[in-house]
């Protein structure tokens, strides 16, 4: 049994110590928020924060998660996670949406770090995060806006 | 399970409308047959199988049905606003039911070919309208006033002399007595609150935050997972497998083979069972497979397009469009060009992986839980392949994460329905993205063949598009005297008056799994076609937009799109040295769409400057879902453009993962400007796809403006022009 800390409810999950977070969030406590996109940490649709930083829970092994403060898109809701989240929803960021869960997840981290960031912090931060339905310019500018509204 | 969006059955439909009668219930009925009637269904037992649009429940709660799977389009808002708006009622106070393929819901219940607005545009207004109207006669009787002193406001009638009010819940059940009026009155645009307007999507946030539930998040009791062995070369049979090793490992409970049938496209592989996923996953590692390649393991691309190119000089082709005597003319031009060109193979690349889960119960029952563009034909056709009565039948459209025209097919939906048969238990199996990558379908290229000949005057006089291409039905028996509809999408369709045309198509069989893909055909097509009449504008000495315009001398849309684009883009106003910009446009099947872009040089790539988009409507029902189509297009059309697409060696796909099959990330994208032109009138057009075409065109152009080094192969490398 392996204990898990996750958006400050404790689980305890059955799985080998090397079984990908993502699946354990997903299909052993049932969080279905996070998502799979590749597997290889390319897409970063599974992002969640393990102690505050991002993490691609697909390559995250579950092990390592023990006794960690895992935060998933279910738990964002501090200041800066809900500027986040009203942002995206006042720029109607998603379209099919299941990229954002990724995105939101790192956004938040890169505000957390930079309340104001530039262009390129965006550049650099979302990076990892791939969106096939082309939201970019609005992950930016709501990204923007987020900054104004903390 | 809880969904937001699934369907609701009988009990919950009983629970939702209490015992007190079932209030206002309005359907379509006979769309099959094109001739469509609002029916009362009021007093059905069962109103989902006959195609409620519109629920409202005595206590008031009102249901509107959308009978588009919602694949990022943004259906979810534009088809029930339909109904709003001549209901008179605010979206964020319904609630939003996805339809799930029964049977009266019709056979227009899909997500495709840019057809969700324009099939649904008028029926369901008139249903909304119908609706209103019976509140209306409902509250009038009750307070025995003329109907024609009532009026509808937010989801209350009110009277207007008095004041009186009545919500809609309370008139629902007097309402469900009366007649359907025949043709209902519909409202004139100039007093609509929500078409037209930038409404706000009802799903978004839940896609912010984290509850939307997609295909890949269905669970029900009992529930197993699969992962599928397919052998990487294609059209391999199935010899032998030891699953020896696969059942030790923890958590693995059976291993089944599976066919997964794609059109005329059939292999069967190897299905590794287990209570999670990630064991299914060391399994299906753990699995020894023996397969027969039949011979299919020479099959690469480099040969592949050599063979293209061969055909193309072999083959004179089956005429598609004709007017003229294009040989005739070309023969004695005084100017005459020719180019060829390339486009790739790609993927879809949806980020959520192909999933479904199926459930086969006792008395031949089937119920399906996936992301899927078809649950229309999901029922019909698997009902039939498996023998299921129609009723049997339960499809859940959950939330797609990204459609593209991947799950129009559904291959992955008959592997799930075959291992739960098998084992009899709720399956679902989760497609890896090297799955996803390698196995396809996937779009096919094509080449293109090009002519043209000029007047000593720089007049376009004479033009031929040759194209060389699969079938996207992919049969190897091919009638080559006949041109192929959807192979030579849009290139008749352009309106440049040239007084001689020929074009043709030859057909060249490519033996890996194909589909259609956002935009179809004409995603390829229009990179030919649209740089090619630019290499003719150069050789007139014209510039790009000049020499289109002059083409047409008629009023039409692309008239209208290009003198739009031109005016957006300040197209005559000099740019910086080291700039150029690059016009093109496109119309086809699902609608027109233009693009000017500014590119400068930056060593030896080119950053794109500027990215002006021109859609043309007529009609439009959210004017910022629209620009986020084009925006969506315009980036899928850029990594189809610059990223590597997919390449064949070996009988295999090359690429496997989004390392080797890159998309364009948000530091690659620029920003789209979007304009819409909205001329009104009885015109409706296609929104998801027309943003896609004309981008790497104009982006091709742009780049022979700044560097004078012209593209004629897809993809390319925005950073080293050479
Ligand atoms: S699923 Fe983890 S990065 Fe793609
Ligand atoms: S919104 Fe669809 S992948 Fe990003």
């Amino acid at each position: 049994m392996i204990q898990l800390n996750i958006n400050n409810k404790v689980y305890e999950v059955d799985a080998s110590a090397d079984m990908p977070l993502l699946w354990a969030i997903r299909d052993l406590v049932g969080l279905t928020g996070t998502k799979f996109g590749c597997g290889i940490a390319q897409c970063g649709a599974c992002t969640v924060h393990v102690n505050g930083t991002p993490v691609r829970s697909c390559s995250f092994p579950v092990g390592a998660a023990a006794g960690k403060m895992i935060t998933t898109i279910e738990g964002v809701n501090e200041k800066i996670g809900e500027a986040v989240k009203k942002a995206w929803i006042e720029l109607q960021v998603p379209q099919c949406g299941y990229c954002q869960s990724g995105q939101i997840m790192s956004a938040t981290a890169l505000l957390k770090s930079k309340p104001h960031p530039t262009d390129a912090d965006i550049d650099a931060a979302m990076q990892g995060n791939l969106c096939r339905c082309g939201t970019y310019q609005r992950i930016r500018s709501a990204i923007h806006r987020a900054a104004e509204m903390i | 399970m809880t969904n937001n969006n699934s369907n609701i059955n009988r009990r919950n439909f009983i629970r939702l409308t209490g015992l007190t009668g079932t209030g206002l219930i309005l359907g379509l009925s006979g769309k099959a047959s094109n001739a469509t009637n609002i029916e009362n269904l009021s007093a059905a037992a069962d109103p989902f199988e006959l195609g409620a649009f519109i629920m409202i429940n005595p206590n008031g709660e009102i249901t509107l049905f959308n009978s588009k799977p919602e694949i990022g389009q943004g259906t979810f808002q534009s088809i029930p606003a339909l109904m709003a708006e001549e209901l008179e009622v605010s979206l964020d106070k319904v609630t939003i039911k996805q339809t799930g393929g029964e049977k009266k819901y019709g056979f227009m219940q899909f997500a495709g070919g840019s057809m969700s607005i324009r099939s649904e545009y008028h029926n369901l207004r008139k249903v909304g309208a119908a609706a209103k109207e019976m509140l209306l006669k409902a509250a009038s009787t009750q307070w025995n006033v003329p109907v024609s002193e009532c009026y509808a406001s937010e989801a209350t009638i009110i009277h207007r002399p008095t004041g009186k009010k009545l919500g809609y819940g309370e008139l629902a059940e007097a309402a469900s007595k009366l007649e359907v009026p025949k043709s209902p009155v519909l409202k004139d645009p100039k007093d609509f609150k929500i078409l037209g307007k930038p409404g706000a999507r009802p799903d978004i946030p839940l896609k912010v935050n984290g509850t939307a539930v997609f295909g890949i998040d269905a669970t029900v009791p009992g529930m197993v997972y699969a992962s599928i062995e397919r052998c990487p070369v294609f059209n391999s049979k199935l010899v032998s497998f030891d699953a020896t090793a696969a059942k030790k490992i923890k958590g693995v409970i059976a291993v089944e083979t599976c066919e997964r049938i794609h059109e005329v496209y059939k292999t069967t592989g190897v299905a590794v069972i287990a209570e999670t996923y990630w064991a299914a996953v060391q399994g299906r590692k753990a699995l020894i497979v023996t397969w027969d390649h039949q011979g299919n393991e020479t099959f690469n691309s480099k040969d592949f397009e050599q063979s293209l190119r061969d055909t193309a000089k072999k083959e004179t082709g089956a005429v598609a469009h004709q007017q003229g005597d294009f040989d005739k003319a070309f023969a004695n031009a005084a100017v005459k060009l020719e180019a060829f060109y390339e486009t790739p193979v790609v993927s879809h690349s949806p980020i959520e992986p192909m999933n479904c889960l199926a459930s086969f119960t006792e008395g031949n029952k089937l119920e399906i839980w996936t992301s899927t563009q078809v649950p229309g034909s999901l029922v019909t056709d698997f009902a039939k392949e498996y023998q299921i009565p129609v009723e049997n039948m339960k499809v859940h459209t959950l939330f797609n994460g990204g459609g593209f025209g991947r799950r129009l097919y559904p291959d992955y939906v008959h592997e799930a329905v075959q291992l739960t048969k098998k084992i009899g238990k709720p399956v679902k199996a989760i497609w890896t993205r090297e799955d996803d990558t390698q196995q396809g379908p996937f779009r096919p290229m094509t080449y293109s063949a090009m002519k043209g000949a000029l007047s000593p005057d720089g007049k376009a006089i004479a033009f031929q598009h040759k194209v060389i291409a699969p079938t996207l039905d992919m049969k190897k028996d091919y009638d080559k005297s006949k041109s192929d509809e959807t192979m030579t999408e849009g290139i008749s369709e352009q309106k440049y008056e040239i007084e001689h045309m020929k074009n043709v198509y030859v057909h060249h069989y490519m033996p890996v799994p194909l589909a259609a893909w956002r935009a179809v055909t004409s995603t390829t097509l229009a990179f030919s076609h649209e740089c090619f009449i630019d290499e003719m504008a150069y050789a007139a000495k014209k510039d790009g937009m000049a020499f289109r315009l002059g083409m047409l001398t008629k009023e039409s849309d692309t008239k209208n799109v290009l003198q739009k684009l031109k005016e957006v883009s300040s197209w005559d106003k000099p740019l910086p040295t080291g700039w150029g910009r690059g016009v093109a446009q496109y119309e086809f099947f699902a609608g027109q769409g233009g693009y000017v872009i500014e590119v400068s040089k930056k060593g030896l790539g080119i950053k794109i400057e500027k990215v002006y988009a021109v859609i043309d409507l007529g009609t439009v029902v959210n004017p910022d879902m629209v620009s986020a189509q084009v925006e969506g297009a315009a980036t899928m059309a850029l990594t189809a453009a610059i990223k590597n697409g997919i390449t064949f060696d070996k009988g295999k796909t090359v690429q496997s993962n989004y390392s080797t099959n890159p998309l364009v990330r948000i530091n690659e994208m620029p920003k789209v400007e979007v304009h819409i032109l909205t001329n009104g009138g009885d015109k409706i057009k296609g929104v998801g796809e027309p943003g896609l075409p004309p981008f790497a065109p104009a982006l091709c152009n742009a780049i022979f403006a700044a560097t004078g080094k012209r593209i004629r192969r897809l993809p390319f490398d925005i950073n080293k022009i050479v």
